[in-house]
């Protein structure tokens, strides 16, 4: 698509149309903004509802919000949320089934029909965990129907990262701050004596048609001189850093590391992880009657490996202890993601250390797999 | 597309053990593609939700077979339901046992409790057509002798050799006391031209593969049927991982080659 890109920069007034057109298009726009001491992703009905002037402090355990000296908008790293909650929403109808009286079952797809998101302000980790599920729910033999369908009807619009957390290291993740792929449109904000502003890139038909029904100005050389300047400064700036090994085979040969142990001695198993993960999909069934008994349906819910129930069969859970549970998510979403789907599971937004209770640092454990691989075991004796 | 249940009529049932039942079910209407021995099936009990159950049986003229121990709410509305009542099927789902692939080879067939159940539309195969194949073993391991399904059924199987035994034997068991690896010894096979097909607790797989390979059995010819939690089957609800594999698309069926260092870590 890029040679094809058009570029063109909005100024405020120009985001406000952009909502405004996605809204007039009968789009649900979902966008940041504050609400509860957090910057959260909600229904937008204009652009003045984003977090102008609005920043956050993260490390590990620690979510702030702080006033910014300007009034930038996307000026803030992921928040509690991530766009799977409304890709693949924490709650679904799969189908409902009716019993008759002479016991005939029919059985029904009831899924709720497929709003036509806009995504406003899709961070380039969380661009690439979209993909990461892509892969997941919508690819391969069974694709996930209700997914696909909210997935192919929305439209996004990237906004590459400026600021990066103290929790960020999509740099070492290869997923930001810079987004190249997979959006309607892309935005860097600019905020600079010359004005508010956002330069914009299209990557998609789509979003070539929404932008020429905007009032813009074409992309001056300092404009986008001050962009990507911005995005290449965040790069320098990264909170953290996976270490640069090979993640795949690193916690492939760890499962007997003592490390486990020693996070487990930690974890909470509270699964706030796999919420906050844009990556994490697992889910389980519920079956709800109704009074009658003659009435079912099947829900599907987020679930999480650290749930004791999530890996029971008869007799208990296959994983009962929490160190085997903690290592389930963590070589999951770093090695065997790669087998069961061809990438990684992690992006480096850097959420599950932000909001982890006991401030477990995904990037320190890694490092400490790392040290104890390296360091020689001592031989038995013989 | 989501796979909906499709309905299927409970045409007979059968009692297996003291709290296994077989359900022998026939499509209302639509019915699945066909299932090949070792493939399982989401099996739902209306109002109380779905669980993994391999096929039973297959027999030619159509319908399946499931059998269904008593141990949960879903498990429990199934070893209820009975002729006339309907279940919902999705499937065929998983890997089969692949018989055709043993062709020339001695088959040793192993089986613990009710996981003689996923192995035995393979003997009948077996059974049936004995022409491809060398020696036919059947192996069978239960913990007392109530617990031994389809026992009259194994009985009349034409072998190469049959064993039944029993950890806890009652009044009247005159037969073999002891781990069914211990029949291993009897049965005729050559270990180098061998296919191995094993289902039942986990031990007792883990403990009968490793015996095999101990024999000289190579690990890809070990097969093994392995359980895990399944909600969907369909490789999106991440329950059934072990390691690298979703067993509801790598499996139930694997080898041993690929299953021996999943089954040898802790609470994988």
């Amino acid at each position: 698509m890029a040679g094809t890109a058009t570029t063109a920069v909005l100024d405020r007034a120009g985001l406000d149309a952009l909502v405004a057109a996605l809204v007039a298009d009968g789009r649900t726009v979902v966008g940041p903004t504050v609400r509860d001491g957090a910057i959260v992703l909600a229904e937008l009905s204009g652009a003045g509802q984003l977090p102008y002037g609005w920043g956050v402090e993260l490390d590990a355990g620690r979510y702030r919000l702080v006033r910014r000296d300007d009034d930038a908008a996307f000026a803030h790293s992921g928040g509690p949320q991530s766009w799977k909650a409304f890709l693949h929403p924490e709650r679904e109808r799969l189908w409902s089934a009716e019993r008759a009286a002479d016991g005939t079952l029919t059985v029904r797809a009831d899924r709720a029909e497929a709003p036509s998101y806009a995504f406003l302000g899709v961070r380039p980790c969380d661009l690439r965990a979209i993909a990461v599920q892509d892969r997941v729910l919508a690819s391969g033999h069974y694709p996930d129907s209700g997914y696909r369908e909210r997935r192919r009807r929305a439209f996004l619009i990237a906004a590459e990262c400026t600021e990066p957390a103290g929790t960020c290291f999509c740099v070492s993740m290869g997923s930001g701050p810079a987004v190249d792929d997979g959006y309607d449109l892309a935005l860097t904000e600019v905020v600079s004596a010359a004005g508010h502003r956002f330069l914009v890139r299209t990557g998609s038909a789509e979003g070539e048609r929404i932008l020429t029904r905007l009032p813009r100005l074409p992309a001056d050389a300092e404009t986008t001189a001050l962009a990507s300047a911005a995005v290449r400064r965040a790069a320098e700036r990264m909170g953290r850093a996976m270490p640069p090994v090979d993640l795949r085979a690193l916690m492939g040969a760890s499962l007997e590391a003592e490390r486990w142990d020693d996070v487990a001695a930690r974890c909470l198993t509270c699964g706030n992880c796999t919420l906050v993960c844009p990556t994490c999909f697992c889910t389980t069934t519920e079956e709800v009657t109704d009074l009658t008994g003659d009435h079912t349906e099947r829900w599907q819910r987020w679930d999480s490996c650290f749930d004791l129930d999530f890996s029971y069969v008869h007799g208990g859970p296959v994983r009962a202890s929490a160190r085997s549970r903690y290592r389930q998510w963590l070589t999951h979403k770093l090695s065997t993601w790669y087998d069961q789907f061809g990438s990684p599971g992690c992006v480096g937004c850097g959420r599950c250390i932000a909001w982890c209770p006991a401030g477990i640092d995904i990037t320190e454990e890694v490092a400490a797999f790392r040290a104890e691989s390296s360091t020689p075991r001592e031989e038995a004796p013989q | 597309m989501t796979a909906l249940p499709v309905p299927y009529r409970v045409v007979a049932r059968w009692q297996e053990t003291p709290d296994t039942r077989t359900l022998r079910v026939e499509p209302v209407r639509e019915r699945l593609c066909p299932f090949v021995p070792g493939q399982f099936a989401m099996v739902h009990a209306f109002g109380r939700g779905e669980i993994p159950v391999s096929a039973s049986a297959i027999p030619i003229g159509g319908g399946l077979g499931f059998t269904v121990r008593r141990v949960g709410a879903v498990s429990e509305g199934l070893y209820e339901a009975g002729p006339g009542d309907t279940v919902g099927l999705r499937g065929p789902y998983g890997t089969g046992w692949e018989l055709e692939k043993a062709a020339c080879d001695d088959l040793v067939v192993v089986a613990g409790g009710i996981g003689l159940a996923p192995l035995r539309p393979l003997v009948r195969d077996a059974v049936a057509d004995p022409e491809p194949y060398g020696r036919l073993n059947v192996l069978v391991g239960a913990r007392t002798p109530a617990d031994l399904m389809a026992h009259r059924e194994t009985g009349l199987w034409r072998t190469a050799y049959t064993g039944v035994t029993v950890d806890r034997p009652g009044a009247g068991w005159s037969g073999d006391i002891g781990f069914v690896t211990a029949l291993l010894g009897r049965a005729r096979f050559d270990p180098r031209a061998t296919t191995a097909f094993v289902c039942g607790p986990e031990p007792m797989i883990r403990a009968t593969a490793l015996r095999l390979a101990a024999l000289g059995v190579p690990g890809e010819h070990i097969r093994v049927s392995l359980e895990r939690n399944m909600r969907c089957a369909t490789g999106h609800c991440g329950h059934c991982q072990l390691g690298p594999l979703l067993l509801c698309r790598d499996g139930p069926v694997i080898g041993w080659d690929l299953a021996e260092q999943l089954m040898t870590v802790r609470e994988l």
